[in-house]
Parts: structure tokens; sequence; C-alpha cells
């Protein structure tokens, strides 16, 4: 059993289990780790420029230097608007547009802009339809802290004079917000209002090689959810974050909120039937790849990186999922005990994918696990094997069959067949 | 009455059932609409108006009438006294009426206890407020619930599992000479219930359970996500859809003994049901949300506290608390459900009008379906709400399942799918296949039916994970019967039995017994049924 090296910036029982579980030892980060788990402000100064630190052929480390281009709300809106227009001028036909201009294909985020930067085309946005609402969230912030729901201008006085303004500073992250089109038609499911957390591990952007883990969970809000203009400031009835729903009055700690993907699988199916719930989870898989797809290009493709993203999503009533935002340092808190089992359980398949079981980490390896080190992850998109699989004809027949198995079959051609 | 009698007063009977149901007024008045068709000649009349009918589907809709009065009503001869209708042997009618005193001493005395009527009339206010909140009756707060007199704190359930289970293992054939209750100490089974019920084999299980065996493939074990589709998913569904096409119940009973298929259960289970939801049922709905809304029961306080204490704790049911309240709450107004007492050994509980204690004229039926509720009851309701989101079909299905199936599971009588043969059933069992499990568990003082008597009570529901419960009770329906739910209980017990063969003590039992949501059921009720 490889005796592997690990340092921390968590002391969270998931991690440290999982760690000593496999004989893993603790060190400190200064040492020579093999594997660090780091905390994002970290992240900078390991891989800034300043600090000359090399990391070895053994080492690996749980974040991609410039991950913000993901994290960040409004990096992330940046990267996937040019993507698709970038799709657009080669003529590709997912950038195909239906006749009001909306993509057809890649119209899953919902209308962003960036404050103070585009406050003028945010307000010609507004007047066009001035009965919507729109969400303003802090770019540098987690956890919902700071966001609030915005239905008339005057509520964004403060960055219209900024916008207006002739100044040359530009704004730090602390000042920008992102304001989007609200989705008031979120899909309930007993009245409330849910979002779904999805991990996607990534171990490379280029070749692509992600997975999604089958585990996720809803988080549904405490509160019935009412769009009635008069709850506009009840952050209970529609921010779905625990941090922000376990002070409710009404939240419960044996079930913390939290529902299966799997129990939200068999809902819809029974509600609506397989068509459309087999639909929507393929949309959701398609948009997970192309918003890596998106980064991929800008995101510095270090081979001792891989990173665990949480993914949240809101499903609104037509069934068509939205991505609301990435998250690079999912909560590794547990809230409930089956929430432990299932972060402690993730925890263990990410590091069994990323560094193959009784091995040493080393940044040559082709970095294709075997299938039975998966656990609970499906392949989404791995370009290397596709582009091995078009080359060789024979072997296309023999992987296509086994990729069949994979949940996730459906939609594993689109991206692949594309290319 | 020989036979031939009883059969045709058999028919007499069904056909005064169907004279009287809304099928014969649209039947007729279909006819009367294919009779005026042009094409149709006066001397093929009769001929043209059947075809007629047949083309327009009517045939079926007789047909699954029919089907349904066969598997609702008892086809033997009425016998004399309406009490033997109920239960024919008396030691168990006596022991009913004595638990029912019971439950109605403790339902009063909690009353007078916390000074509360059984009843009362809202006020106009607070009808209105309850209207505005019909769906979100969970919410909780007592200013945002002046509906709820009193603290629920205060209200504890009428009765628990465990205290059925001390009623059904007090079962005593007082024909035995030497049975306890005669001063004898003569014990008959080694298990807790001593009645004598006539119970399947295992082989006539394994007959009627065939096509579930380890053979054929069924809904659960081979629609896995990693199993190719070709095998059989792909050809489950395109069946599935035909079958249900087709909306005649029997076919779909026999489809849906595989298992059905998540995104047909609900049509399936209606189509089994006999559940047809259409104006006159939306009414009804209506007619007894308006009754929930102009009187507060104390009943509703006790389901109140049943639905916090299981579903809202529940990780797959919380969701689902507001649609449990709307269907439980207008359930317990619902006196169709007094029919059928007809055939249960239970008595619907009387109360009598204030200040006119043992007047007959002033008595009425409380709650006005009958039912009290106990510990648990409002997990008989959950599990549907992964199944159906529309609020009315919701309550007629679960109406029609507690009609025809759950009630058995909290009443005592001697009915082969009654509560107490079940028990039975799986004591029996689980002593022929794996005696010196049974033989072990007896002698560190657990007896296996004391774990597994609420999984039977509540037909497992909150017990297994979601999904499984669902096509458990697939078979349930779908077989026309819950000896499924021992035989199930039988498969637990022998899955876990290296475990248990270690304990020592109840507890550790109930331990190793304590967590069964991983349990797949279908794969556990093949090798029960089938591997030996």
């Amino acid at each position: 059993m490889a005796r592997l090296k690990y340092a921390t910036d968590f002391d969270k029982s998931v991690l440290l289990n999982n760690f000593d579980t496999r004989g893993w030892v603790q060190v400190s980060t200064d040492d020579d780790w093999n594997i660090y788990w780091a905390g994002v402000h970290n992240i900078r100064n390991i891989f800034s420029v300043e600090c000359g630190f090399r990391m070895g052929d053994d080492q690996v480390i749980n974040h991609f230097p410039n991950h913000v281009e993901l994290t960040r709300k409004d990096l992330m809106v940046k990267n996937i608007k040019r993507y698709r227009k970038e799709l657009d001028k080669e003529g590709s036909p997912l950038a195909e547009k239906d006749e009001n201009g909306r993509y057809v294909h890649l119209d899953f985020i919902p209308l962003t802009f960036m404050l103070p930067a585009d406050y003028n085309l945010f307000v010609e946005e507004f007047r066009k339809n001035p009965n919507t609402t729109w969400i303003m969230k802090p770019c540098g912030k987690a956890r919902g802290i700071g966001i609030f729901l915005v239905n008339k201008l005057s509520q964004l006085k403060k960055w219209s004079r900024d916008g207006k303004g002739n100044s040359f500073v530009a704004p730090t992250a602390k000042e920008t917000y992102v304001i989007s089109k609200y989705i008031d038609n979120p899909l309930l499911i007993g009245g409330k209002k849910f979002d779904l957390r999805l991990y996607v591990l990534v171990t490379s952007f280029r070749p692509l090689k992600c997975y999604m883990y089958r585990l996720g969970f809803c988080r549904f809000c405490t509160v019935k959810y009412n769009a009635n203009v008069s709850e506009l400031d009840n952050m209970f009835v529609h921010l779905t974050n625990v941090s922000i729903q376990k002070t409710g009055e009404d939240y419960n700690a044996i079930h913390g909120g939290k529902w299966t993907v799997e129990n939200l699988r068999l809902y819809l199916e029974g509600t609506r039937g397989k068509e459309v719930s087999d639909k929507l989870f393929d949309d959701i898989n398609w948009l997970t790849v192309h918003s890596l797809k998106a980064v991929a290009g800008v995101i510095s493709n270090d081979r001792h990186c891989f990173e665990c993203y949480g993914y949240d999503i809101i499903i609104d009533d037509n069934l068509k999922p939205w991505l609301i935002e990435v998250n690079a340092s999912p909560s590794l808190t547990a809230t409930t005990s089956s929430d432990r089992i299932m972060k402690y359980n993730l925890m263990s398949d990410v590091c069994n994918i990323v560094i193959p079981p009784g091995e040493f980490p080393d940044v040559r390896w082709n970095k294709v696990p075997a299938k039975e080190n998966y656990g609970n992850f499906d392949l989404l998109v791995d370009e290397e094997l596709a582009q091995a699989e078009l080359l060789s004809q024979e072997v296309k027949a023999r992987a296509g069959a086994s990729n069949a198995t994979v949940r996730g079959a459906r939609d594993l051609r689109k991206p692949t067949t594309w290319k | 009455m020989n036979e031939d009698q009883v059969a045709e007063q058999f028919i007499v009977d069904l056909l005064q059932f169907l004279k009287s149901s809304k099928l014969y007024t649209d039947l007729f008045n279909a006819a009367q609409i294919e009779a005026f068709k042009p094409s149709l000649r006066v001397s093929e009349l009769r001929k043209g108006v059947q075809s007629g009918l047949i083309n327009g589907g009517w045939d079926r809709k007789l047909r699954n009438a029919i089907y349904h009065y066969l598997h609702t009503h008892p086809q033997q001869p009425t016998l004399p006294d309406p009490e033997h209708n109920k239960e024919p042997l008396l030691y168990i009618r006596k022991a009913q009426q004595t638990w029912e005193k019971k439950i109605l001493k403790s339902l009063n005395s909690m009353c007078t206890e916390l000074n509360i009527p059984l009843a009362r009339r809202r006020a106009e206010r607070e009808q209105k407020d309850m209207a505005a909140r019909w769906t979100e009756l969970g919410t909780d707060g007592p200013d945002e619930r002046p509906w709820i007199s009193l603290n629920l704190g205060q209200i504890r359930p009428v009765y628990a599992p465990k205290d059925f289970l001390e009623v059904v293992a007090g079962l005593q054939n007082t024909n035995y000479q030497n049975s306890v209750s005669n001063g004898g100490s003569f014990y008959n089974f080694w298990g807790i219930i001593q009645v004598p019920v006539k119970l399947k084999t295992i082989n006539q299980l394994r007959v009627q359970y065939s096509e579930m065996s380890i053979n054929q493939c069924q809904t659960g074990v081979d629609d896995l996500p990693d199993i190719p589709s070709e095998l059989f998913d792909a050809d489950r569904a395109k069946l599935g859809n035909k079958v249900l096409a087709a909306n005649h119940a029997p076919v779909a009973r026999e489809f849906s003994k595989k298992g059905c298929p998540d995104s047909m259960r609900g049509e399936m289970w209606c189509q089994m049901l006999g559940v047809e939801v259409d104006e006159v049922d939306i009414l009804y709905y209506e007619q007894l949300k308006t009754c929930v809304l102009q009187h507060d029961l104390l009943v509703d306080n006790l389901l109140y506290k049943d639905v916090k204490l299981t579903a809202t704790n529940d990780d797959h049911y919380f969701v689902f608390e507001d649609y449990l309240y709307q269907v439980l709450l207008p359930f317990s107004r619902d006196t169709v459900i007094l029919k059928h007492f007809s055939h249960n050994c239970a008595t619907p509980p009387k109360s009598y009008i204030r200040g006119k204690l043992g007047v007959e004229e002033f008595a009425v039926v409380y709650p006005p379906n009958g039912v009290i509720p106990f510990h648990g009851f409002a997990m008989y309701v959950a599990p549907l709400c992964y199944v159906y989101n529309d609020v009315v079909t919701l309550y007629h299905v679960f109406r029609q399942m507690y009609i025809q199936y759950f009630f058995r599971l909290h009443s005592v009588s001697s009915d082969p799918q009654g509560i107490v043969a079940l028990s039975l059933l799986f004591e029996i069992l689980l002593q022929t296949n794996e005696p010196e499990l049974f033989f072990h568990l007896k002698n560190v003082g657990c007896q296996p039916l004391k774990i597994a008597f609420k999984w039977l009570m509540r037909a497992f529901s909150g017990f297994l994970a979601s999904d499984q419960v669902l096509l458990l009770w697939d078979r349930v329906l779908s077989f026309d019967s819950l000896e499924i739910l021992p035989v199930f209980a039988v498969a637990i017990f022998s899955f876990r039995k290296s475990n248990l063969m270690k304990v020592q003590t109840y507890n550790a039992a109930e331990a190793v017994l304590a967590d069964v949501t991983t349990l797949q059921v279908v794969p556990l009720l093949q090798l029960a049924l089938f591997s030996k």
C-alpha cells in the first residue's frame, strides 16, 4: 500500500477520515506532500509568480491555477458568451439561433449583465420588459451572502452612478456584481423551490476529462415559494443555500431539506413521464460539458491539478435546466448523517479517480482511470479516449458497446460525434 | 342455498349495482346516441347499437366495472347474521370489540384531559384563513395556524404498532382445552401468534407468485442502467404502452406482476384499482374539503401530529408534507369508507352529541369515516406522492387502496389477508426456512415478529427506499394480496442471517435490522421464494 503524504487546509472529517483510512500520512503544507487539499486562498499563493514554488512529478493539488474563470460569476458568464460567439463565427451547428436570436442548444445561462460595466445595456433590456425580476449577486462572495432581488431600476441607483461616471478605475471583484434575469417559474415540488447541487470532477481541461457524480442532491427552501412582489425580500423563499435555510424556523436537521437526485428522478418519471425526465438529465449533462468546454481554452492546464466543482442548477417548470453558478470549493460540511455518508463517498471516489489506488501520483500518467475505480462517478467526456475511438474503428465498436452501459451514454455521443 | 341459487343471487346483486351506478346512465346515453345515427336501420337496431358501443370502448368500461365489482364483493352467500360477514369467529370479534373500546376510551380521555371537543364548528374567519392556506397547511407557527386550537405537543398518538401487537399476540382460541385463557399453559406455536389460521404453504406461495421467479425478467432488477436496454427495458416499455392503451384491468394486473416502470405506474395503478377521476370525483373532493373547512375535529390534530412525527422527518417524503394534509384531512370526513366495514371486523366508533350520551338517535360515527388514525398512518399516503401530483387523483387512489388493502393491516380478523394471518405467515415461513435462526432469536429473547410487526403494519412504507416501496406495492396490487409483505420480511431476516446469528440480546437484533433502506425488494423476494 502506497503511503502517500497529504496536506490539507481543511479540518473536515470527510477528508481526514478518507485519507487516514488509506493509510496516508498527514504532513504540513511546507513539507513534501503528494496530495494537497488546498483552500482557494492558498492556491493564489502557490501558483503566484513571486512564490517560485514548482510542484514535483509526484504531487497533485485540488485546484487549477485560474479556476476563477469558471467559478467567479462574472468570468463564467463572460467565457460562456465568448464561447458561443466563437462557435457562431465558425458556423457550427451548435450555435444555431432561433427567430428571437436566442441560442437553441447553448441557452443554459439566464440573461446576465455585469455591473457596473454593462449598466447601460442592462437598462435597455430592463426597459423592454419592465415587469421582470432580476437577481443581483456579488461576484466575489459565496453562500448566498449579499444577494438580493430587484424589480425596479431605483434599487440600482448605486451602480448607475458608477456606470455613467467617467472613472477609469476598474472595479475590484468585491464591488462588481452580476445581474441576471430571475427565474421566476422554477419547478416546484410540494410547492417549494429547490435547486440541484451536482458534483463534477475534472482531471484535465485539454484534453477535457470530466466525470459527473451520480449522487447529487436537491436543496429545498423551507418556506413555500411565492412569486409575489411582497415576498421578494424574504430570502427563505428564494435562496436555497443551506447556510441561509439553516437559520430558518422550519429547518429540519434530520433531512436538512435535502433530497437525493434519485428521488427527484423517480418523482419526475412518475409524474411527468420518462421522456421528459430523461431529456432533463441529458440537458444537464450537456450544459455541464459545454460550460467546461467554454473555459477549456483559458484555464491553464497544469497536469498537477484536478478539481471537484459544485454545480448549482435550477430547473424551471418547463423542465429546462439553468446553470446558476459553479463552485470551486463545494462545502464539505455534512449537515445530516446521509449527507456525511454521501460526501465521504464523494471524496473517496475523487481520490480513486485522481490517484490510481495503491500508487503514488505521477504527473506523467495518462489520466485514464480504470472503470472499477469510478465509484459513483459516470464518465461525461474524455476527449482523449474519444479521439482514439474515432481513429480506430474496431476499438470504437467494442468501446461503443461498453460505453452504452454508462448512464450518460445518450449524450456522450453528442460531444464526441460533434467532434 | 345451493350453488346455482348463489350464482343467481350474485348476478342479481351485480346487475343491481351496475344499474345504480353512473356507468349505467353513461352507457344508456351512449346507446341513445348510437341509435340516432342515420346509418342505422331499425331492423338491425340491436346489433348496430352493440357494435357502435364496442367501437366506442364501452365494452371495456363495462368489463372493468364488473371486474372491480367481483374483486370487491365476496362471492359467498350472504350469511344470515351480518356479523358473520365481518368476522366468522366469535373470539376474534370479541377481541376486536375490546380493543376498540380501549382506543375509544383513550381518545375520550385525551379529550377530557386537554379539554377539547371531539368536533367543533369553525368560525367564519378561521374558515377563510384555512381555505387560503389550504395548500400550505404544513407551515408552522401558532399565529399562522389559528385553526389548530392547541399546542400539538400535548397530543399523543392514540396507539402505535407495538400496542396493536400486544392485542394480536393476546388472541387465544377459546376452543382449545388447554389454551392459556382456559387456565392451561398450552402454546401450540413457536412464535407470538397463537391463533390457528389457515395459511398458504411455501409451495402454494411459489405458485401464486410464479411470475416473479428468477428466470423471468422483472422491473427493479433487469431494467437497471448497467444492463443493456434491449434485453428487457425497451420491450417492456412498448408492452406497457399497449397495456395502458387497452384500459382493461385484468390485463394491467398481469402486466404489473413483473413490476411497473416508473413512468407508467400512475396509470397502471389507476386501472388496477378502478380509479377514473371525472368531474363527479373532483366535485366530491371539493365537498370533502368544504367539510374540513367547516368543522375542526380532534382527529385532525392526531393527523397533524402523525405527519409531523413521521413524514416530515423522513428523507424521502418531507417534501410532500402539504399533500399529506390535503389527503388525510378530507379522508377522515369521507363516509364512503363506512361501506367497507361490512366486511371488516372493526366497527366504526360512535360518539354522542353533547349532553345526550347513550341516546341512540344522537349517535354519530366519529370520525365520519370511522377510522381512528394511529402512529404511522400518514405513511400509507406518502409513497403515493411520488406517483401522483394531482391531489384529487392522489386522494381517490389512496382511498381505494385503503378500502381494498390497508384496512386489513390494523384490524383484528381471521381473514387470510388480515394482519393476524400475515403475522402468522411470517412466523411459520421463517420457522420453515430458517429454523436455526428462529430458534436462536427466540433463545436470546427476541421474537422475530416483534421487529417485523411494524414493517407489516405499515406495509414497509418509511422503512425502505421510496422506489423500493413502490415496487413492493406494485406486487401487492397486481397479485391482489398482502401476502408478499410477510414473504419480504422473511427475506430480510434470511439476508441478514449471519449477523443475526451473532446477536445475544433483543436490542442487538433490533440494531441489525434497524436500517433496511439499502435493500432491494425484487432480488430479495426472488431469493426467498425461489432459491431453495
